[in-house]
Order: C-alpha cells, then structure tokens, then sequence
C-alpha cells in the first residue's frame, strides 16, 4: 500500500476528484493548506502599499492505495492537476505500513 | 388659527431635527463598521468598544458641561426648558441639544479610527472625556455658539460660514486624531527602515463598505438637520437642495476616487473608493446647500481625488491612520471650508482660513497637551508583545471571532 499526497491547485480540486472517482478511488482525505514552492510568494496592493503573499493557499490530497493502482493515480492527479504554470504543485508517495477500518477492525489492502 | 400654524410648524420643526439627530446617532454604527472593516480581526473587540464607549461618553459630558459651554443652558442642562415657545424658539429646545450631542460623538468617532491598533482603551476613553466635554465645545462657541474667540474676535464677523461642521465637527476631530498620532506612533511594521510602506490588510471588506453606506445614509441627517427647519415651503426647498447636493457630493468622491487609484496602482482599490465617498460627504458638509448639484458632484470629486493623494502623503510622512480619518475628515476638511466662498457670498476666503486655523490650532494644541498628560500619566500605548497578540485579548479579554482561528 501506498499513502498518495497530493499538492494541488485549489480550484483544480473538482477535476481531481472527478477524475479519481472514475477510476474507482474509493476515499480521499481534502486539507487547506499555505506554502510556498517555485512559485515563491506574491505581492497584493493595498491602499497604494504592497504587501507579500508568502505562502499561497493550496489544497492537499491524502489518498491511500493499493500498489499496484499507484502509477494509475499518479497519472491521473497529474493529468487532472495541471494547468502548465508555474505552481501547479507535487505529488509525493510514502510506503504505507497499515491500514485499519474503523468499523470493522479489517486491516491491510481490504481496508481500504 | 394662525396660532395653530404656528403651533403645526413647531411640531413638524422638532420632529424633523429628532428623526435627522437619529439618523447623526446611527452614523456611529457607520464608524464602528467602517473601522471594524479596516482593522485586522484581533483588534475588532476593541475598536467595536471603543467606538460605543466613545458614543455613551459624549453624550455624558455634552449633557455634563458640554453644551453648557458651546451654547448655555446650564451644567447638566438644568436651563433647558421643555417648551420653547415662551422663549421664541421655533422648536423643542431638548431636541437642539438631542441633535448637537450626535454630532460630538462624530467628531470623537473620528478618532478612534486614526489611533487603531495600538492605544491602550483607557487612555482613548480619558482622552474622550476632555474632547467631548471641553475640547470640541470651546471651539463650537466661538463658531456655531457665536462667540468671540477668547474675547479677540469673533470669526462670524471675519466672514467664517461652516453649515454643518466640515471644520467645526470633523476637521476638529482630525486635528485631535493627528495630535494622537504624533505622540502614539505607528503600528508595528507599519514603516520598514529604509522608508517602505507596508500594507496592513483590513480583516473585513464587506463591514467597512457597509459602515460607508451607513455614514453616507447618516449624513442626510447631519447636513438635512442642519437647515434647522422644514415646516415652511422656503426651508423644505433648502432641505431637499441639501439632501440632493449632500448625495451628489459623496458619488463624486466615490467616482473620483476609484479613477485616481485605478490610475496609481492600476487596480480598483475598494478602501479608497470608500474614503473617496466620505470625502466627498465631508467636502460638502460646510455649505450644502449653495452649489448647483454639478457643483457639488465636482466638490464631491474634488475631495475624492485629494483623499487619495493625502492618504498616500500621511504614509510617507510615517503618520499612520489605518483608516484614512484624518485624510478624510482633516485635509477634506479644510478644502470643505475653502470652497464655501465659491458659492456663498456671505463667507470670505480670510473669513474660512482663520476660521480653519483658529479651529485647527485649538483643537491641535489642546489635544496634544491632552494626549502628552495621558501618556504622562498612564502612557498611551500597549506593549509590543501585546500589540503582537492583538489588543482585543490585551484589553479586553475577548477576541472578536474566538472560534475562527488563523486571524493573526
């Protein structure tokens, strides 16, 4: 299993999650976040004095899945996400170790 | 049947100053909205307390000396009668001091603004207590109370005309605000070293546009009330040319406004637009009722594109108003006053200017010495640390949003 985080444009979250619901992804985890990547900060204009935007608001996916759904997922965020400017954000992958349902006390890839 | 008349125009006459005094009290809300807006959310509380305690205080001390001072009628109002008539006054004399008091608190709400962020509330609140029962009084008698200016002269004579208060009400109470601002200092990070401007974002758009909308309804009672009459067919005239004129001005000042800064800064800058509206309010208050209504849209404007440029000089001077007031109410003012001669006759350039000065001069100095005592005293300013965690917990223990985090 794999633990698939996702840094990506606000208002590209819609695309995304369509996107993955078609391939059958069945939970994703959505955050509001700030940082900051190559896209650095930027400058906004108030009463005629600038002011820095240090971090941008982004929106961060955590999805958990199987191995061998990973390159599939990957592509599709990637495909869904992008813009081609600057700042589209990353996707990084983590090894997952467990997964536990809630309800159920299943564990491993049928938890998911 | 003639005494019924008389009797019918008394009522309408009193009635017509008490619903423009509520209109003037509802222009409190205005500011406390107007200010809400533009500060950042953890000094909402305190600026909101401010501005109530500011209303509440005024009334007080206007009603203690205040009035006693700028017109008579005894400490604690104990001169004022109930009924007016025996006296040949054509309204209630307890609804003249309802519609003065109103515009006292304008004049300190003014204030409150220019020092945002930063005082210490008490220190704000004593500072009120001499402005409203003192300060703004003494120069109230020497202009609307008619009389002479520490026995030397009396500016009616010189040709001195202020209809509702550019320079009385709120060129006085930017004199006091800028007097604050000088001993108080600018907001942490206002001014970087090598003499940048930074922009502190107000936390609330929509509440200050709001507070401008209601200022500019409240208006139509300042500057309407300030005919002092409507139960005849010639003081109706005047009363609608005024509410006409009045309305005119402030979508000048707006109009203008928004141009000027879409020139500078190439964006539609919603905070100038709002004080272009307000400054042109306040460029018309001192004669309403003269101009032609392309007049006052241009004295209107004329005050909106001035707004603009003196904001932008007050924070190259590193004098910091965080809404603009005494750009505002001072600078627009005086160019209030300026232009009455334009269209009244019976007011003289001499006549406004040491009318202006006289007001500025006074209500400066005085405050300063205030303000100067105060920090003497119990010190002006709170702590940098406290500054930092916004003065809404520092003074008044609350936060204004407790269960929206991420304000600071």
């Amino acid at each position: 299993m794999q633990l698939i985080t996702a840094i990506i444009k606000p208002f590209k979250l819609d695309d995304v999650r369509e996107a993955l619901a078609e391939l059958g992804i069945q939970g994703l985890t959505v955050t509001d976040v700030k940082g900051f990547g190559r896209q650095h900060g930027h400058t906004e204009l108030y009463r005629g004095a600038e002011y820095a935007i240090d971090f941008v608001p982004k929106t961060r996916l955590d999805i958990a899945v199987d191995d061998e759904q990973t390159d599939q997922v990957l592509e599709t965020i990637q495909k869904a996400a992008i813009t081609g400017k600057v700042g589209d954000g990353k996707i990084f992958v983590t090894p997952l170790l467990e997964t536990v349902r809630i309800r159920t006390g299943e564990t491993g890839s049928i938890a998911l | 049947m003639e005494n019924q008349i008389f009797e019918l125009q008394y009522a309408l006459d009193t009635f017509y100053f008490l619903v423009c005094g509520a209109l003037v009290m509802w222009m409190a809300a205005g500011f406390s909205m107007l200010e809400a807006g533009l500060v950042r959310s953890k000094n909402t509380t305190e600026i909101l307390t401010k501005n109530v305690a500011l209303f509440a205080i005024a009334c007080t001390m206007y009603l203690v000396c205040g009035y006693d001072i700028m017109y008579g009628g005894g400490i604690l109002l104990d001169g004022i009668v109930g009924d007016g008539v025996a006296d040949e006054w054509t309204y209630a004399p307890s609804a003249d001091f309802y519609f003065q008091v109103v515009f006292v608190a304008t004049a300190m709400s003014i204030v409150s603004g220019a020092v945002a962020e930063r005082m210490k509330l008490w220190a704000f609140l004593a500072f009120c207590v001499v402005m409203t029962g003192f300060i703004y009084p003494m120069e109230g008698a020497w202009t609307w109370g008619g009389e002479a200016v520490f026995g030397m002269y009396t500016l009616g004579d010189l040709g001195f005309s202020d209809f509702a208060g550019s320079g009385i009400v709120h060129m006085a109470g930017a004199a006091a605000a800028l007097a604050g601002v000088v001993l108080l200092g600018a907001r942490e990070g206002k001014y970087g070293p090598d003499g940048q401007v930074r922009a502190i974002p107000g936390a609330n758009l929509p509440l200050a546009t709001l507070g401008t909308f209601i200022l500019w309804m409240g208006w139509f009672g300042f500057n309407g009330g300030s005919v002092l009459a409507t139960a005849s067919v010639e003081s109706a005239n005047a009363v609608a040319v005024v509410f006409m004129n009045t309305n005119a001005a402030a979508a000048g000042g707006l109009i203008v406004a928004l141009i000027v800064a879409k020139i500078l800064f190439g964006k539609a800058d919603l905070t100038m637009a709002l004080n272009g509206a307000l400054a042109g309010l306040v460029a018309i208050t001192a004669e309403p009722s003269t101009p032609t209504p392309l007049l006052a849209t241009l004295f209107g404007g004329l005050g909106g594109a001035l707004v603009v440029f003196s904001i932008l000089a007050l924070d190259k001077l590193r004098l910091d108003d965080p809404v603009g007031a005494i750009s505002v109410h001072g600078v627009v003012g005086l160019l209030g006053l300026l232009l009455v001669p334009l269209t009244n006759d019976g007011a003289s350039f001499t006549g406004q200017l040491i009318g202006a000065a006289t007001i500025f001069v006074w209500v400066f100095g005085a405050s300063l010495l205030t303000w100067a005592i105060i920090k003497a005293v119990i010190g002006l300013r709170v702590s940098k640390e406290e500054e930092y965690e916004g003065v809404d917990i520092a003074e008044c223990g609350m936060e204004a949003y407790p269960e929206f985090k991420g304000g600071k």
